[in-house]
């Protein structure tokens, strides 16, 4: 067990705009084991919750059951959290959203939560678009029942059980984004200077956003035979070009050479550039995104960044055009019709 | 032969083909008779079918308002051939079989003891009718014609009803009475005198209108000001969410935007409905969801984490006849256990059992001001026979003056003020903590819900002591429930009397109605009619005064009498069941003579020394 943040570690970070320091995003001590990828997750969703900035109080945390479903206890301490059951979130998230549209719903859930026990649900808020951001901490293995192999396991990748595993995966990434999905990126907890961008980005986009995070565990599934593990995915992964995320209020400082960057605009002003590698692709292509991975799948190659982006789908809320105000804002006075009107309706069951 | 003479006292059975727009011109009927003022109770007895299989409509008319199903059909419309001879058969002696003549019924129909009256209906159609698309729909109502007239009714009434119910499309009304008038005419040229059943005008329907508890409970939900809905669809309960659809489209649409208060999801199954209840409620805004006994059972985990977490979702299970799929399309009392301890662990849910449309609206009013002041869900236990047939019933009413209840939530300027709160802390004493909303302070009232065990201020935690005190909080909290939710209904008959019944929800109506019988033959059974789970020591109190207690519901294995066992320390030998379960409304003959076998046999036992 590690506690991942001693109090002595940001001393003098300055406070971001909108006064909030670091340590405001922070939460309890983790209590997962020393080096899981998933405390590295936690931390970058801190950096990138403060550097946004988000007010702390204004996103709501949720998530299923699972060591990656522990986290939201160890971030944005001041953010209320809801740790529901296993791989239900989808559906706390969908019925918090309907109740207020406009607080920030930040899901987190694991690879067992998401691609087995709860496919029906992530399948069908993706479907919905439902306005949120849902952060996968994804290591091929059931951790917290100690690690059994999970639906994203691989093929043949070997956890510390010993046995290759026999059945397909499921790329949760592809799936979400055959599904409709507005944003979708894969990060590496193992590499926080791609990650904090991508969490940024998808928590400013509107809509459904998935990050899928390859998020080693080191107990169970970090085996020189595993797909999952820190080494295979260093040197596997390939990144569809460098990002920078440049939110609404801030001036943008770096110059960007005409042709070697794609910039995307977001609803809110904000815009993502993306440098271009070589063989680089244009995020905003479904049918490229789809083929690209499909590719690196092939390849065995694991590709990251953010795969696919689309602005302006609708979601949920103006799919099924409800009230612009948050339902639950609403008053008595707002919602009961009163009796003259009732009286009225009885007449028709006369 | 000696023909049932009956004045506003009568059932009569229809017998059709699913599928062949029978229902409107069935529910033309009905609602004829109760526009005459005669108290009238239909009930659909159909399949799990879209078309093709027999299906029935039956309508008691009662003068005495008795409105549970009599049993027995005094006049039977028979318009389904795969049916004829059974409902031929079933004619009860001296009464009237009412067929479509177009094809003359097989020569071993020869019932002496029935008559038997032939409209060809489908000629009369063929012949008078000339678009052939509305012979099929417009074949029904000629046999309502038939019976205005078979039945003293006149056209009258019908006339009306058909022009009200087509307003706004006046040429939709015109063949349509001309049916009525096609059948009408036909009876009175060959049937004069025939019938001697009759249904006149009365007054004995008052004010009281005509309405399923589905739509009653859907209008609860609105006048309680429910914002989100999550369902999957399931009979009998479908109809309580597309009610609610409708009618929030009526109240809720904002003038210009068209943008509507209130969000329904149809979710991808019962897991994910209850889910988005649970994430509303936990987010401020009155939800719900309505399912029956499967969706039930999926939905146990998450009642779990609600009873646990404390959060206060509102679900309607509107019963049908269990276990697995069952008879899906048929009325029980069946999911009592399973809702009353829904879930693993200790675990237990208040439950609310409303009779009638009326108390659909109000348990929907009440059950969300419970759910919210006692932070937990609240199931309200409706079935089939209430839900989806139409039943007279008082007027809905809503007081103007009446608050809703949200319970105990911390506003953002009471949060200010806060020193030491924490979410599961019992500082009044009745078991129930204090709840913040998402989003209102910045800095005060964030805290972490888990279905994890939590102390006080719902941090994580193992230690047993900490864990056991949230439990027996729960218990308190429990006993708060119980001074809370609606009282008992008790009717006294005779104060000495030492024989008394209990029963609950759609079984109400046999239930008086049999009393009444066994007290014209000499025997006072006082009633109490349960509304609620947790029990009032009144329930108790109730069966301690009586030696025997006769518990009667509909289900096999006498759900209520174990709960009241389980929940009290009633001895068994006190609390006898009567059962009915074969998936059609419970009758008052069925109960009369079951609690009379009931009682002969507890006689011979005491005679013989073994009580
Ligand atoms: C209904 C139910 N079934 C099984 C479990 C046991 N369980 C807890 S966590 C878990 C798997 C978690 O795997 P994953 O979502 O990948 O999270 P990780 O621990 O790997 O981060 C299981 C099967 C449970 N809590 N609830
Ligand atoms: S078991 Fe694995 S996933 Fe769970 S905390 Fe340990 S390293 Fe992380
Ligand atoms: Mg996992």
């Amino acid at each position: 067990m590690t506690f991942t943040r001693p109090k002595f570690r940001h001393p003098d970070l300055p406070p971001n705009a909108l006064g909030y320091t670091r340590r405001d995003y922070e939460g309890a001590l983790s209590t997962l084991c020393a080096g899981c990828g998933h405390d590295s997750i936690s931390n970058a969703i801190i950096q990138a919750c403060y550097e946004l900035p988000l007010e702390p109080h204004r996103v709501v945390k949720m998530s299923g059951i699972g060591c990656s479903s522990k986290t939201p206890a160890y971030f944005l301490g001041r953010s209320h959290g809801f740790n529901s059951v296993h791989g239900r979130m989808p559906a706390i998230a969908t019925g918090a959203n309907m109740a207020n549209r406009d607080l920030l719903y930040l899901g987190v859930s694991g690879d067992g939560d998401t691609a087995s026990i709860g496919l029906g649900q992530f399948t069908h808020v993706v479907r919905r678009n439902l306005n949120m951001v849902y952060i996968v901490m994804n290591n091929g293995c059931y951790g917290l029942t100690k690690g059994q192999d999970s639906a994203t396991a691989d093929r043949g990748s070997t956890s510390k059980k010993g046995a290759p595993n026999l059945f397909e995966s499921i790329d949760l990434c592809e799936l979400a984004i055959q599904l409709g999905a507005g944003f979708v990126a894969r990060g590496f907890s193992g590499d926080k200077i791609q990650l904090v961008p991508l969490l940024k980005a998808a928590m400013s986009h509107k809509g459904f956003s998935l990050v899928d995070v390859i998020s080693p565990c080191v107990t169970f599934n970090n085996t020189n035979a595993s797909t999952k593990s820190y080494q295979y995915v260093r040197d596997h992964a390939e990144a569809t070009g460098t990002l920078d995320f440049i939110p609404l209020r801030q001036e943008i400082t770096t110059e960007y050479q005409e042709g070697s960057t794609q910039e995307v605009p977001l609803h809110d002003g904000s815009v993502i550039y993306l440098y271009k590698g070589e063989g680089a692709r244009d995020i905003t292509n479904r049918r490229a995104a789809m083929d690209s991975l499909e590719s690196h799948r092939v390849e065995s190659r694991i590709m990251t960044g953010i795969l696919y982006f689309q602005e302006g789908i609708e979601d949920t809320h103006e799919m099924i055009k409800t009230s612009q105000q948050p339902l639950n804002a609403l008053q008595q006075e707002d919602l009961c019709p009163g009796n003259a009107a009732l009286q009225q309706l009885m007449e028709g069951y006369r | 032969m000696e023909k049932i003479i009956s004045i506003n006292d009568c059932v009569i059975r229809f017998a059709n083909v699913n599928g062949s727009g029978s229902a409107s011109a069935n529910n033309l009927f009905a609602k004829a008779v109760f526009r005459l003022g005669v108290p009238v109770s239909p009930k659909n007895i159909f399949p799990s079918n879209i078309q093709g299989l027999p299906t029935w409509y039956e309508v008691r008319v009662n003068e005495h308002g008795y409105l549970g199903r009599r049993g027995g059909a005094d006049l039977i419309v028979a318009i389904n051939g795969q049916t004829l001879r059974q409902d031929y058969d079933e004619v009860l002696p001296g009464g009237y079989f009412l067929f479509d003549s177009t094809r003359p019924l097989p020569d071993d129909f020869s019932r002496t003891d029935i008559t038997v009256i032939a409209i060809p209906l489908t000629e009369l159609c063929n012949r008078e009718i000339d678009n052939p698309r509305l012979r099929q729909l417009l074949k029904n109502i000629v046999y309502v014609g038939a019976l205005a007239h078979l039945l003293d009714m006149g056209l009258e009434v019908f006339i009306d009803s058909l022009q009200k119910q087509f307003r706004k499309k006046p040429q939709l009304a015109e063949p349509n009475i001309k049916a009525l008038e096609i059948g009408y005419t036909y009876a009175k040229d060959h049937y004069p005198g025939a019938c001697l059943l009759s249904i006149k005008k009365s007054d004995r329907a008052g004010n009281a209108i005509l309405m399923d508890g589905n739509s009653a409970l859907a209008l609860g939900a609105v006048y309680a000001g429910a914002t989100v809905a999550g369902w999957y669809p399931i009979t009998p309960s479908t109809s309580v969410i597309e009610a609610f659809d409708k009618f929030t489209k009526k109240f809720r649409l904002e003038p210009e935007s068209e943008r509507r208060r209130a969000a329904i999801i149809q979710a991808e199954d019962e897991l994910a409905a209850i889910g988005m209840v649970i994430g509303a409620a936990w987010n401020g805004a009155r939800s719900f969801t309505a399912t029956s006994g499967p969706g039930l059972s999926l939905m146990s985990e998450f009642l779990g984490l609600a009873y646990f977490a404390e959060i206060p979702v509102l679900l309607v299970d509107v019963q049908r006849a269990g276990p697995s799929t069952g008879m899906p399309t048929r009325t029980q009392q069946s999911d009592i256990l399973a809702a009353a301890y829904a879930s693993h662990g200790d675990t237990r849910h208040v439950l609310l059992f409303p009779c009638d449309p009326k108390e659909c609206f109000d348990m929907m009013a009440d059950g969300f001001d419970l759910a919210e002041r006692l932070q937990t869900p609240v199931i309200i236990m409706s079935d089939l026979d209430l839900g989806m047939n139409d039943h007279i019933s008082a007027p809905l009413a809503w007081d103007d003056d009446r608050r809703y209840d949200r319970g105990k939530v911390l506003t953002a300027s009471e949060l200010d003020g806060l020193k030491d709160w924490g979410r599961y802390r019992d500082v009044d004493g009745d078991g129930i903590g204090v709840r913040t909303i998402p989003g209102i302070h910045p800095t005060k009232g964030s805290y972490f819900t888990r279905g994890s065990s939590h102390n006080e201020y719902s941090a994580y935690t193992e230690d047993g002591a900490t864990y056991e005190r949230g439990m027996l909080r729960l218990l308190t909290k429990w006993e708060t429930a119980r001074g809370l939710v609606p009282r008992p209904h008790e009717k006294i008959a005779a104060p000495d009397t030492r024989i008394g019944v209990i029963f609950f929800g759609t079984s109400t109506h046999a239930a008086y109605e049999a009393i009444d019988i066994l007290q014209k033959q000499g025997l006072s059974i006082n009633s109490l009619r349960l509304r609620a789970f947790p029990f009032q020591q009144e329930v108790i109190d109730f069966i301690n005064r009586h030696e025997t207690v006769l518990v009667i519901e509909q289900n096999r294995d006498a759900q209520m009498r174990k709960l009241l066992l389980a929940e009290s320390e009633i001895p068994a030998s006190k609390l006898v069941p009567i059962l009915h379960f074969d998936g059609l409304p419970i009758t008052a003959q069925f109960i009369a003579e079951r609690i009379r076998q009931a009682l002969a046999a507890r006689k011979s036992e005491i005679k013989g020394g073994s009580l």
